[in-house]
């Protein structure tokens, strides 16, 4: 894993963009970048990060960048890579083009998924990293396939009636890797080594590759903005969001938990889960607790790891 | 097949079938699909992102042959929707690539919101599309509705009659979309089934001639990490305005670089282009003005009514966008009577589409025709010559008496 | 007497036959020019340097690149810190305080 003193100092997101203060997204691209390794240009979906790092005439990039629309991130990322690919081939240009498709949850789980499906099919070599802050935080903190259950949003509020979002988050690694790309890895920008070791590989990697990286918005989450790494690191500690990597379809758990902490140490840190912590709604608090245990255990499973018993 | 063609005083040598080196002149057997196929190849494409839809399967499916046998070197990326085609094809295009692509329909509508992506970032695609009936109820065949409802998406468009056409415009096309001067993507519609299935005689360029006409595209700016740029930054009100203005002006260059490339297309091929083509305007009275193949009909019926003396003549756009507007005023403004023909419907307007761009430009008219709508062909219904016939007495009628009875007619639908 | 300097806000509002072509921002990196400090309302992050261990855990974590890193250490860019106060919560030797303005 690389340490965080031999990383390069080159900053290629540049400061002065208008992400919140405490912005888990603009961690997880700051940190995407330490690891690219040469010509590289990134393709960017709507969303937190591609509205506020470059609102003309202030761009926050320094590799070429290129927004098209919400949902096409990996088509336009396709049509990207085919170019270069041809260019070179024609003796165009001389150097090879690495080409990251970056989208949210939203851009990602739900409206872009038919993109990313056909891109991952065709192969491109390109690399997908999904920032996951687990709802449409853009148009204002609107629930997502990927807000986990009993999140409180603006379209799945916690009433009297509905308690927050119903329903499971969606698996997008189980999804990517069922298009047998070689390389699919979840990561959090609390783990900074990792998830940069993890970029560089998808990168390296001949063909498509995946990286969802899990990343707190203090706002859509009512939580602290000096959270944020360790909402981060507690998401991994509790079992919520392990660190796995999915390599020619075998998984391989990178961060060991011996003993996970226990889900509410991590949700009640955030307002949007502060309905669950009242009394009449005690079961749907364990319902979460036993969900996320046999979600961890099924996890390890895959993994070729011992199951654990949690707190 | 082949036979002697006056006009170029040449004898023609038979087409040799797929691959063979296509000599200057190559008489050939294609239909609309083909013939673009071909041009893609000839053009030296880099990157063809499509997705098929009937009735232009066949460009694509030609193409990806020509991929697979080696004899373009391009990339056929076979994407998984419209959507995505249009989104890849502007991807590729933000590189500084030659790319290419096709639709239909529906898959038109689909990409519709990636058309002004297309546009907006100056990305000089050329798009043909095989123009057919939108949904619902769904209907395979031939009429114009699917572009009329991306006319305004800043898109250069242009009407082929025929596979001949339809292969010369989709070489000019390229090569006006690419000047520096315009940099904006262009469609090259053509008739779902009566161009693009019919097969028909054409003429074709050599290898050596294409290339020559259309060199590596040189971009106005492109995505290249040798030099970092943000495309598709977010332009707030104080912003948005300008790059709008800026791209209606890149569209008013059209006129004066499709002269040029003409021009130069001409002395290539000996086949004239333009903006607009007309018959026997000189001293006609009444007219028929329409897109596309319904061209032909009229030119045929008006010929028979011209050797029974009546004055009529027949107008064909070949650009739709941006409207031609100067050459159809010095065509149109004498005529007593105009009818415009067309294959789409503007529901609830007061014309459709190409009938209202004609009524806007006769402000400026000093004698102005009577002019009025004819709504014919819907859904692929065939547009007969006594549906033609048909038009030209009505025209006659609004001549004589002065009245538009109907300024809006259908014509072939069961009443 | 001191000029007033141009926003790059201001000098970019062209004529559109001087805006750039589609709205393309042609210098990378142009935000640097957007005081994002000018947010903070309360505390800024000051970094004790004899405790620092340069870890350089605080400038990783910083989502603004206001922890700036050279050979020498780390140093406060307050023209740009939003005041988040991720440094002063993850630095392993509490060498980073939050004080008030």
């Amino acid at each position: 894993m690389v340490a965080l003193k031999d990383l390069k100092m080159e900053e290629l997101y540049a400061p002065g963009h208008r992400l919140c203060a405490g912005c888990g997204p603009s961690i997880s691209m700051r940190m995407m970048m330490k690891a690219f390794r040469g010509p590289t240009v990134v393709t960017n979906a709507t969303g937190c990060v591609e509205v506020s790092t470059t609102i003309y005439p202030y761009t926050a990039w320094r590799v070429p960048w290129v927004h098209t629309l919400f949902e096409n991130a990996a088509a336009t990322a396709s049509g990207l890579e085919a170019a270069y690919k041809v260019l070179l081939r024609k003796g165009v240009r001389n150097t090879k083009v690495d080409v990251i498709a970056v989208g949210g949850d939203g851009g990602t789980f739900d409206i872009g998924l038919q993109a990313l499906s056909g891109a991952l099919e065709r192969g491109h070599d390109f690399v997908y990293v999904c920032y996951d802050n687990e709802a449409y935080m853009n148009t204002g903190i609107q629930r997502s396939s990927a807000t986990p259950r009993g999140a409180a949003t603006t379209t799945s509020p916690a009433g009297s009636v509905i308690p927050g979002k119903r329903g499971r988050k969606k698996n997008l690694t189980a999804i990517c890797a069922a298009h047998d790309i070689e390389y699919v890895a979840t990561a959090s920008i609390g783990f900074p080594g990792d998830y940069i070791d993890k970029v560089r590989k998808a990168i390296e990697v001949e063909g498509a590759a995946v990286v969802h990286v899990f990343a707190p918005c203090p706002l859509g989450w009512r939580s602290n903005p000096a959270d944020s790494i360790k909402l981060a690191k507690l998401a991994v500690q509790t079992g919520v969001f392990p660190l796995y990597e999915i390599i020619k379809g075998k998984y391989k758990l990178n961060i060991k938990v011996g003993k996970c902490i226990p889900v509410s140490e991590y949700l009640k840190l955030q307002g949007r889960f502060r309905h669950l912590f009242k009394p009449e709604l005690k079961s749907e608090l364990d319902a979460i607790q036993e969900q996320v245990t046999e979600d961890w255990n099924r996890t390890l499973d895959l993994c070729g790891e011992k199951p654990k018993v949690t707190g | 097949m082949y036979r002697r063609r006056e006009e170029y005083n040449e004898v023609i040598i038979p087409y040799q079938g797929e691959g063979s080196t296509v000599r200057p002149q190559e008489l050939a057997g294609m239909s609309g699909n083909e013939a673009v196929a071909y041009a893609t190849k000839q053009a030296n494409v880099d990157v063809v992102a499509a997705y098929p839809i009937t009735p232009q399967t066949i460009m694509v499916e030609r193409f990806s042959e020509y991929v697979a046998n080696g004899e373009v070197d391009a990339e056929f990326v076979c994407v998984e929707s419209e959507h995505s085609a249009m989104s890849a094809s502007v991807g590729a295009s933000l590189t500084g690539a030659r790319v290419m692509t096709s639709t239909a329909s529906q898959g038109l509508a689909l990409m519709h919101e990636v058309m002004y992506l297309a546009s907006g970032l100056r990305c000089p695609i050329v798009m043909m599309v095989a123009n057919r009936a939108l949904s619902a109820p769904i209907n395979i065949h031939g009429d114009h509705s699917d572009m009329m409802g991306s006319r305004d998406c800043g898109w250069i468009q242009i009407y082929v009659e025929n596979p001949q056409e339809a292969y010369d415009w989709t070489l000019q096309a390229l090569k006006i979309a690419e000047d520096p001067e315009v940099s904006l993507p262009a469609t090259v519609n053509i008739d779902g089934f009566t161009v693009s299935h019919a097969m028909e005689d054409l003429n074709l360029l050599s290898d050596d001639q294409v290339s020559g006409f259309l060199p590596r595209r040189k971009p106005v700016y492109k995505v290249e990490p040798e030099k970092p740029l943000t495309v598709g930054a977010l332009a707030m009100p104080d912003y948005y305005y300008e790059v709008k203005r800026q791209q209606e002006e890149a569209m008013r260059q059209v006129p004066h670089v499709l002269n040029k490339v003409t021009k130069e297309y001409e002395t290539v091929s000996h086949r004239k282009y333009g903006m607009i083509e007309t018959f026997e305007m000189d001293d006609a009275e009444i007219a028929i003005l329409c897109l596309g193949s319904t061209a032909g009909t009229a030119r045929t019926v008006a010929r028979q009514l011209r050797e029974k003396g009546r004055k009529v003549g027949v107008v064909k756009l070949w650009l739709y966008r941006p409207f031609p507007q100067e050459e159809l005023i010095s065509v149109i403004c004498n005529l007593k009577a105009l009818a415009v023909v067309e294959r789409a419907i503007s529901f609830g307007a007061p014309y459709g589409a190409l009938c209202s761009d004609v009524a806007s430009i006769l402000q400026d008219c000093e004698g102005r025709p009577k002019i009025f709508d004819v709504v014919c062909g819907l859904g692929g219904r065939d547009i007969s010559p006594e549906d033609i016939r048909r038009v030209f007495d009505e025209a006659d009628q609004v001549a004589k008496t002065g009245i538009v009875r109907d300024r809006l007619k259908f014509i072939g639908v069961r009443e | 007497m001191t000029e007033k300097k141009i926003p790059l806000s201001e000098k970019m509002k062209l004529a559109w036959k001087e805006t750039p072509i589609a709205g393309v921002i042609f210098e990378p990196g142009s935000s640097v020019e957007y005081r994002t400090g000018d947010w903070r309302v309360a505390k800024k992050p000051v970094i004790d340097q004899k405790k620092c261990i340069k870890c350089f855990i605080c400038w990783i974590f910083c989502p603004d690149v206001a922890i700036v890193r050279t050979e020498k250490g780390v140093s406060e860019d307050y023209d740009h810190c939003k005041g988040c106060a991720i440094c002063a919560e993850e630095c392993p030797v509490d060498a980073i305080t939050m004080v008030n303005e």
